[in-house]
């Protein structure tokens, strides 16, 4: 289930970018390979993103993982509905398991589209 | 061979089956270069040779004075059954809970440790132990630093020496800058410490009863704190927080105290217990294991270790600390210790440590040029006092006679030569503080 | 079992002390008073035994069920010990008492303990001064590291980096970070550590090597004496996590190896009690270039045979403790050599490699073991057999803990799929280790035949699996919340 309105990096967060605002999360694979989600630590409103550097992780009871920052920018909103309901990202990563609304200063060249980064799912899923 | 079991004949058919010629062949691939040089060790003894060699070692250990020496670490009285039920073998020939089904008795036990640090310090979170009070104060600073994003530590000269020996060694290597703060005659410097608070700090730590043993509220720090955007650290001493005004209560962020007090033996320095509590905002940043509650799948309560994906075992460099252990057997001595006094056992101590206190002071202050190092300020078990001599003097003539009469305070602070740290507990009887009296008036 | 904070009856007493003439009110200001209470349980003594006795009985440990838990070596804890170290003249000793001048003559006895331990512990690792300040391993490996990094410092060399084979304890690149160093991962072959791999990862920043020998897939580093000559070459110093030294005890001695730094687990070689999770003892080891960074205080002893405290280090790391470690664990060890002696040492080790190399082999036909060679004292097999995972890890364990057994240590190392790590240890007997061996291959058979069979279990416990994600997301971590 990969969307076809979305960009994606190979780190497997997932971005939909309306206007000069991008909004920020991570795909069902992801979420799938991490399990149910404990606790999501995001940046503040007003922090600022590098597109490629850390931004915030995601636990689950026995892994933790970090998330990466598919676009550059400075974040606007942070879902905060997450905090109390993690699982919202296990449950519907590309609607209520948003995380950031970021105001975006650049679009890294290399973000997939949905056919290129399903062939990365399918070749990390082997 | 003591608790090794096998038998020749057990060995043979254990060699018969991994198909091995020896056991030696085993260690075969330890090449001949890399094999000791040397093993010169004793031979074994019997079990009842070596009880009395150890026996001998211990009567080698003078006891039996009166002893006023605190400076954190007290004798306080132990329930007779603290010792029975920790030596449970249930609980101390187990390991860390990592099958909780088959540990509920240590994870619970830890949950209700949790529960009773938390109640003492009136933060709402705890983890399952730390090594001891100083570790856990390096842990707390750490704590704020990953926090705040900040490197500055601003700490109050009066927190133990002990610690801030530790912190210094700890921190030498993290490029964290440690601002001390002189105390005054003992006494915290509330307007200094406030006053040193600004968008660099991660935290300020304080203690309570500092280590001159004089009791604080620092209630208006933590607010300026808090307002600067900085953590507030406290040290406490357990037993009297079920009297002495609470960090919660202050508003604290972090409380951390050595839990000694609580049931385990002085044992010259250890094993000991770091209590570690905390506030909501900070219970992700708190190292080491955590216990919490939950159900099974028929929907019993039962207990895990949790949070562990803050862990090193998980996050190896990038966890929160590198430790794995906890100290759980201390810490449930901890909690049999406050079971076993209960609410009113544990005031009564409390009360006991201050009433002997008081009176301590008031009879050393009666002999002439001993005063109070703090004047009028308020104390708690211990306070220090000042004498027209230097300290060792009096440690060494009075040791000599039965008594120890207390710390040395020039052995960490300059300038307090003269000053002698003294502590009492509820098994400090008022005759021996008569006698402490008398013979320090003699001997000056 | 409800908490104990449930059965709280106020009122009933139970271990009070006298009552007190005066109390906090009249010797404090109202202003540094705590308002409400603590509200700690009030039960009588017997409620409290009922309680404790209780919750014991809902655990497993060493004395009632075998415990191959790997890595964690839960050998037999002699009873003795727990005497020695319950001797009053001990227990009663207030720390600072070595730190009023001419008060060390009412603490002999313990210093010499202190003296003793080190000089024994020098001998079997052939270093050339311990310090047993440190409170557990990891604290060991922090200390240890501190030490190499006060080294470089003092040497003038700019190291920055840390090397951990992929195979380590995860503590080892957690203790590197917190020194200050940043960690360089180095992926094994074949089982070991690969020189080549090495090669490309060594250079001048290096400052040291962390490594565990045996290693966690229980097997021996057999390239070590070419690891130790390229690390010299960078002037990296070799740090030993000694985590596995009961695999090794007069068979190496990590300091002719070439080791400059080792760590002991006193609670794992030397037999001490984990005690649901400590206090352990990590104790440090150095070769002769470290002995002037290692922490202080130092036990030394006088020509007139008295011991004594020796601050005077200048260039030590400092305190890593608040005062000589967890002193109470290490008579136990000290206690422990002195009964085992020589012969007793190198036969705990030899009879505890013996038993992990049966009971690989007993399990070897229904277990996959990745790399089924001669083994340590421990050894890693996989549920996964022929990369087919019919079978998790974590369904064996809880199926061997409805035996009665602990469950060996799962999904570690974490370079082996499904892992499943035993050691035996030297004090099983060999029926133990049959019956185990009988009872898991009949439990493996039931579970091809009715994968429910573990999937279900543990049934005879208290409770059933529980759920962690539910306990991650809510914190209930006290009976307040």
């Amino acid at each position: 289930m990969v969307p076809n309105d979305l960009k994606y990096a190979k780190s497997h967060e997932w971005t939909k970018i309306e206007g000069d605002t991008a909004t920020i999360g991570i795909t069902q694979f992801a979420q799938e390979q991490l399990g149910d989600l404990t606790f999501v630590d995001l940046p503040k409103v007003g922090a600022v993103l590098t597109a490629g550097a850390e931004m915030g992780s995601v636990e689950s009871v026995k892994a933790a993982s970090e998330l990466y920052a598919p676009v550059s920018g400075t974040v606007a909103e942070v879902n905060a509905a997450l905090e109390n309901a993690p699982e919202a990202v296990n449950q519907d990563p590309y609607g209520a398991g948003w995380m950031l609304k970021v105001k975006l200063s650049a679009v890294p060249a290399d973000l997939l589209d949905a056919a290129a980064y399903a062939d990365v799912c399918a070749a990390e899923a082997h | 061979m003591p608790y090794v079991p096998h038998t020749p004949e057990d060995i043979r058919r254990m060699l018969d089956v991994i198909g091995a010629p020896s056991v030696e062949s085993l260690f075969d691939e330890i090449g001949p270069e890399m094999r000791p040089k040397r093993f010169d060790l004793p031979e074994g003894q019997s079990e009842m040779d070596v009880l009395a060699h150890m026996e001998a070692l211990a009567a080698k250990n003078v006891s039996g004075q009166v002893s006023f020496l605190g400076a954190g670490f007290y004798d306080h009285h132990i329930p007779a059954a603290v010792d029975a039920l920790s030596m449970r073998s249930e609980f101390y020939t187990a390991y860390t809970p990592y099958q909780p089904e088959a540990s509920q008795g240590t994870l619970q036990a830890i949950f209700e440790y949790q529960t009773a640090v938390t109640r003492l310090t009136g933060l709402p979170y705890a983890n399952a132990s730390l090594y001891d009070g100083g570790t856990a104060l390096f842990e707390a600073a750490m704590m704020s630093v990953r926090h705040t994003g900040r490197r500055k530590l601003v700490v109050c000269e009066a927190v133990s020496p002990i610690y801030r020996v530790m912190l210094n060694s700890y921190t030498s290597n993290l490029h964290l800058e440690l601002v001390t703060i002189p105390h005054k005659n003992g006494v915290c410097d509330l307007a200094a410490l406030t006053a040193a608070l600004d968008a660099d700090t991660a935290a300020v730590i304080v203690q309570n009863p500092n280590f001159f043993g004089a009791v604080s509220d620092f209630s208006n720090l933590f607010a300026s704190a808090r307002a600067a955007g900085v953590v507030s650290i406290i040290s406490v001493y357990p037993v009297l927080q079920s009297v002495l005004k609470t960090p919660g209560e202050m508003a604290a962020d972090v409380a951390v105290a050595e839990g000694q007090s609580l049931g385990l033996p002085l044992s010259f320095g250890g094993p000991y217990l770091g209590i570690m509590t905390c506030n909501k905002a900070l219970v992700r940043q708190m190292p080491g294991r955590v216990v919490g509650r939950t159900v099974d799948g028929q929907g019993r309560t039962g207990y895990v270790l949790t949070l562990q994906a803050r862990e090193q075992h998980i996050r190896r460099q990038k966890a929160t600390s590198n430790i794995c252990s906890n100290q759980a057997l201390c810490a449930l001595r901890a909690l049999l210790y406050l079971c076993l006094v209960g609410q009113e056992g544990l005031t009564r101590t409390a009360n006991l440590c201050l009433e002997r206190a008081h009176y301590a002071a008031e009879r050393l202050t009666a002999i002439p040029g001993v005063a109070r190092l703090s004047g009028s300020a308020p104390f708690g078990n211990e306070f220090a006092i000042t004498l027209p001599v230097n300290a060792y003097q009096v440690i060494d003539k009075l040791t000599s006679r039965g008594v120890v009469p207390g710390f040395p305070l020039g052995r960490y602070y300059a300038g307090l030569e003269n000053a002698l740290l003294v502590a009492c507990t509820e098994k400090t009887s008022m005759e021996s503080i008569g006698i402490f009296a008398e013979m320090l008036r003699g001997s000056l | 079992m409800n908490t104990v904070f449930k059965k709280s009856t106020p009122g009933r007493e139970g271990v009070w002390p006298a009552k007190p003439g005066k109390a906090a009110p009249d010797l404090l200001p109202a202003g540094l008073l705590r308002g409400a209470s603590a509200n700690l349980p009030s039960l009588s003594e017997l409620d409290v035994v009922r309680h404790f006795t209780g919750l014991s009985q809902l655990n497993y440990g060493v004395d009632g069920n075998f415990y191959p838990l790997g890595s964690c070596t839960m050998k037999y804890n002699p009873k003795f010990a727990e005497t020695v170290a319950a001797l009053p003249g001990f227990t009663r000793l207030h720390p600072m008492l070595p730190q009023l001048k001419g008060a060390g003559r009412l603490c002999q006895g313990a210093l010499e303990v202190m003296y003793e331990t080190e000089q024994l512990l020098c001998e079997i690792c052939g270093m050339k001064a311990f310090t047993l300040h440190p409170m557990a391993g990891a604290h060991g490996e922090l200390t240890g590291v501190m030490i190499i990094a006060a080294y470089h410092k003092d040497k003038g060399n700019k190291k920055t980096k840390i090397i951990v084979p992929d195979s380590a304890h995860g503590t080892n690149p957690a203790s590197a970070h917190i020194a200050g160093f940043d960690v360089v991962n180095l992926p094994s072959k074949d089982g070991i550590v690969d020189p080549d791999e090495l090669a490309k990862v060594l250079d001048d920043e290096v400052a040291g090597m962390m490594m565990t020998c045996p290693n966690t897939l229980g097997l021996f580093e057999k390239n070590l004496p070419r690891i130790v000559e390229m690390l010299r070459g960078v002037d990296a110093l070799l740090y030993y996590d000694g985590a596995n030294m009961n695999a090794i005890m007069g068979k190496m001695r990590v300091g002719d190896a070439g080791f400059d730094v080792v760590h002991l687990n006193l609670h794992k070689t030397f037999a001490t009690p984990h005690g649901g999770g400590g206090p352990g003892a990590g104790p440090v080891g150095v070769s002769e270039r470290l002995v002037p960074y290692l922490p202080i205080s130092r036990v030394e002893k006088l020509e007139d045979g008295q011991f004594f405290l020796n601050y005077d280090f200048p260039k030590s790391i400092g305190y890593v403790a608040p005062f000589y470690g967890n002193f109470g664990v290490v008579l136990r060890a000290y206690a422990y050599i002195l009964r085992l002696g020589k012969a007793g040492l190198v036969r705990a080790t030899e009879a505890a490699v013996l038993s992990a190399n049966y009971l690989r082999k007993r399990l070897d036909k229904v277990l996959e073991v990745p790399f089924d060679r001669v083994c340590m004292h421990e050894f890693v097999a996989s549920a996964c057999n022929m990369s087919e995972c019919h079978v998790r890890a974590l369904d064996i364990a809880k199926a061997l803990l409805d035996k009665g057994y602990h469950a060996p240590t799962i999904y570690f190392p974490l370079i082996v799929k499904e892992a499943l790590m035993f050691e035996p240890t030297e004090t099983e007997s060999l029926d133990t280790l049959d019956q185990f061996a009988d009872d898991l291959i009949a439990i493996l058979a039931e579970a091809e035949k009715n994968p429910e069979f573990v999937t279900g279990a543990p049934r005879t416990l208290p409770v059933t699996r529980l759920d962690e994600t539910r306990a991650a997301r809510n914190m209930e971590l006290t009976d307040d919340l």
